[in-house]
C-alpha cells in the first residue's frame, strides 16, 4: 500500500504560513515509517491530507497512485485503518462495540453483523491483547487500554495499511513498548503502517524509515541514519543535541544537550 | 441483540394495548367487544362513530406523533453529540408556533381546519430552511456547532414574534394560542394521520437505515469518515429527514415536549447507544407514551382535557428519573 504526496499545501484560513508547503514524498509499502517534527510543524495535517480528510489549496495526495479524493470512502476504509490523536466518545459504548466499528466499511446493504465481522473482531481484540475488556465501557478504561481498543479497531477493518497519530502519547513505558513491538510485527506481516510520534529514539529504533517535518516542509527523509544528523536535528528542533549509537539497542539516538 | 428483540416484541404488545385503551376510554366507555364490532362495521352506529370516526385515528395519531419525536430526538441527540438535544433544539416549534400564532391572532383559522397545521408546518419548514442556509453557508461543509447556534437565534427570533402577536391580541386568542404551543391531539381525522404517517413514516425508515453511520457519528466526525462514513452525506439526510418529522408533528399535534428528550434516554439505559436498536425502540416507547399521556389528559378533568405536554412530563419526570436511579446502581 503505498502512499505519496505531490507538492501537498495546506493553508488554513487564518494562518499566516501554510501548515503543509509543498510537501513531496512517497511512502512506500511493507515499511514502518515514522513521521517526526516539533510541534506545529504539519505531522497531524500531513496524516489527514494524505487520507483525504481535508482539501489540500494545492497539490495532490495519492494512494496506489490515485488521487486520495478520488477514493470511495468505504473503499478506503477497508484500504487504511486509522487511529487519530484523540476522539471523545457522546454516548457509553462497550470495547466490543467500539472494536466492531470497524467492520463498518465491510457491511452490506442491511448493515447486519455476520460471522466473518465477528471473527474479525475476535482476533483483533486478540491480536491487541484486549479479549477481557470487551464488555467494559469505554469510558472505564485506561490510557494504555483505550488506546488499544482504537488500534484493534483499526485493525478489525482488517486494512493494508495503518496509519495512527501519536498512539504512544501520554501512556507508560510498558504500554508504549507493547505497541510498538505490535506496530513492528504488523509490519513484518506485510502491513504498511505509518506513524507520528515525538519519540524519537523509538523511532530511530522500530522504523524502517522517517519522514522528518520543519514548518510544513521536508526537512529530512530516509533511514534513521539519514535522517539523524546532527545539524538537522538541531536547527529543526532548536536545541544543541548529539546523536550516537545506544550501545544497548544499537540503533542511533539522540540526546539533548544543555 | 436479545435484549432488543425482547424488548421490541413487548413494545409492540405495550403500543397495541394502549391504541385498544385509548379507543375504549373517553366520556363513553366501551367494551373491548364495542370495538372490534365497530372496526368490523358492525354494531351501535354511535359507538362505531365515537371508534372509527374519533378515538382510532387520534390514537394512531399519537402513535405516530410519539414515535416521530422520539426517533427525532434519538437523532438529534447522535448528529449534536449532546445527550440534552430535543427535536425543537433547531428552532422548529419556534417557526412553527410563531406562525400558528400569526394565523390565529389574524383570525385566519376560521377558513378551515386545515389552515392551522398548514401554517404551522410551513413555518417549522421556513426554521428549518433558514437554519440549514446558515450551517452551510460559513463553511462548505455542514457544521453541526453552526447548525445548533443558528437554531437557537431562530428560535429566539420567532419566540420574540410570539410575544409581540400576543402583546397585540385579544386575551382569548392568546389563551388558544397557549392551548395549541402546549400541544394537543384533539385535531385528529384520517386526513391528518394519512399526512402525518406519509411524512413520518419514510422519513423514519430512512433514518432507521442511517443507524449504523449514526453510531459511528457518536465518536467524532473525523473517526467515521476514516471508517467509511460518507459523513456530509450522512449528517444532511439525519438532519433533513427528523427535521421533517418534526415539523408534521408540531404542525398536528403542538408543541409536545419531554417526549423527543426524555424517551430516547430511557431506551439507552435499557437496551445501550447502539442505534440499529435504539432508534427503532425509542419510536415504539414514543409511540406508546404519548398514546397514554393522551387517555390521561382525555381522562383526568372529563369532559375538558389538559394540554398533553402537562401530562407528558407529569408522567414522565417521576418515570425517568426511577429508571436513571436503577440505572446508576
Amino acid at each position: 500500500m503505498k502512499l505519496g504526496a505531490d507538492h501537498l499545501t495546506v493553508q488554513y484560513s487564518g494562518a499566516v504560513r501554510p501548515a503543509l508547503d509543498g510537501v513531496t514524498l512517497s511512502i512506500p509499502a511493507g515499511c514502518l515509517t515514522a513521521v517526526l517534527g516539533p510541534n506545529g510543524s504539519g505531522k497531524s495535517t500531513l496524516l489527514r491530507a494524505l487520507l483525504g480528510v481535508i482539501t489540500p489549496s494545492a497539490g495532490t495526495a495519492t494512494l496506489e497512485e490515485k488521487n486520495v479524493r478520488a477514493w470511495d470512502r468505504r473503499k478506503l476504509a477497508r484500504t487504511v485503518g486509522v487511529v487519530p490523536q484523540s476522539e471523545t466518545v457522546a454516548f457509553p459504548i462497550t470495547v466490543r462495540e467500539m472494536v466492531a466499528m470497524g467492520r463498518f466499511p465491510h457491511m452490506g446493504p442491511l448493515q447486519a453483523e455476520g460471522w466473518r465481522d465477528r471473527e474479525a473482531v475476535e482476533k483483533a481484540l486478540e491480536r491487541c491483547d484486549i479479549s477481557d475488556l470487551r464488555n467494559r465501557q469505554v469510558t472505564t478504561l485506561s490510557g494504555g487500554e483505550l488506546q488499544r481498543v482504537r488500534i484493534a479497531r483499526a485493525l478489525a477493518q482488517e486494512p493494508r495499511a495503518l496509519a495512527l497519530d501519536e498512539p504512544t502519547a501520554s501512556l507508560d513505558l510498558r504500554h508504549e513498548m507493547s505497541i510498538m513491538g505490535l506496530l513492528r510485527s504488523w509490519t513484518d506481516g506485510g502491513i504498511t503502517v505509518l506513524l507520528i510520534t515525538h519519540q524519537l529514539n523509538l523511532a530511530a529504533r522500530f522504523a524502517d524509515r522517517m519522514i522528518l517535518l520543519d514548518r510544513g516542509r521536508v526537512a529530512a527523509e530516509g533511514t534513521p541514519s539519514e535522517v539523524f544528523r546532527r545539524e538537522v536535528m538541531e536547527r529543526v528542533y532548536g536545541w544543541p543535541v548529539r546523536v550516537d549509537q545506544d550501545p544497548v539497542t544499537g540503533s542511533l539516538r539522540v540526546v539533548p544537550l544543555g | 441483540m436479545t435484549r432488543s428483540r425482547t424488548a421490541a416484541a413487548a413494545l409492540i404488545l405495550v403500543v397495541a394495548a394502549a391504541v385498544l385503551l385509548a379507543v375504549r376510554f373517553g366520556s363513553v366507555a366501551l367494551s373491548t367487544g364495542d370495538v372490534v364490532d365497530a372496526l368490523r362495521g358492525r354494531g351501535d352506529p354511535i359507538k362505531r362513530d365515537i371508534v372509527v370516526g374519533l378515538r382510532l385515528p387520534r390514537a394512531l395519531l399519537g402513535a405516530l406523533v410519539g414515535g416521530g419525536l422520539a426517533l427525532a430526538g434519538a437523532t438529534f441527540q447522535a448528529l449534536l453529540r449532546n445527550p440534552l438535544a430535543e427535536p425543537y433544539i433547531l428552532g422548529i416549534s419556534g417557526g412553527a408556533a410563531a406562525a400558528a400564532v400569526t394565523v390565529l391572532a389574524l383570525g385566519l383559522v376560521s377558513a378551515g381546519s386545515w389552515v392551522l397545521p398548514a401554517a404551522a408546518f410551513g413555518g417549522a419548514l421556513l426554521a428549518i430552511f433558514l437554519v440549514f442556509r446558515v450551517a452551510s453557508a460559513a463553511d462548505r461543509s455542514f457544521d453541526v456547532r453552526v447548525l445548533l447556534l443558528a437554531g437557537v437565534v431562530v428560535g429566539a427570533f420567532f419566540s420574540a414574534m410570539i410575544a409581540l402577536w400576543f402583546t397585540l391580541s385579544e386575551a382569548s386568542t392568546v389563551r388558544s394560542a397557549v392551548l395549541w404551543m402546549m400541544g394537543s391531539l384533539a385535531g385528529a381525522d384520517w386526513g391528518i394521520v394519512v399526512t402525518a404517517a406519509a411524512y413520518t413514516l419514510p422519513a423514519g425508515m430512512v433514518l432507521v437505515a442511517l443507524a449504523r453511520p449514526l453510531d459511528l457519528l457518536a465518536i467524532g466526525e473525523e473517526t467515521a469518515t476514516y471508517l467509511g462514513v460518507n459523513v456530509e452525506q450522512v449528517k444532511r439526510l439525519a438532519f433533513g429527514m427528523a427535521s421533517l418529522i418534526t415539523a408534521a408533528g408540531v404542525a398536528v399535534a403542538g408543541v409536545i415536549g419531554f417526549v423527543g428528550l426524555i424517551v430516547p434516554h430511557a431506551v439507552r439505559l435499557v437496551v445501550g447507544s447502539g442505534h440499529r436498536a435504539l432508534l427503532p425502540l425509542s419510536f415504539l416507547a414514543g409511540s406508546a407514551f404519548l398514546v397514554l399521556a393522551d387517555v390521561v389528559a382525555r381522562l383526568v378533568i372529563a369532559p375538558a382535557e389538559i394540554p398533553i405536554g402537562v401530562v407528558t412530563a407529569f408522567t414522565g419526570v417521576p418515570l425517568f428519573l426511577v429508571l436513571l436511579r436503577k440505572s446508576l446502581r
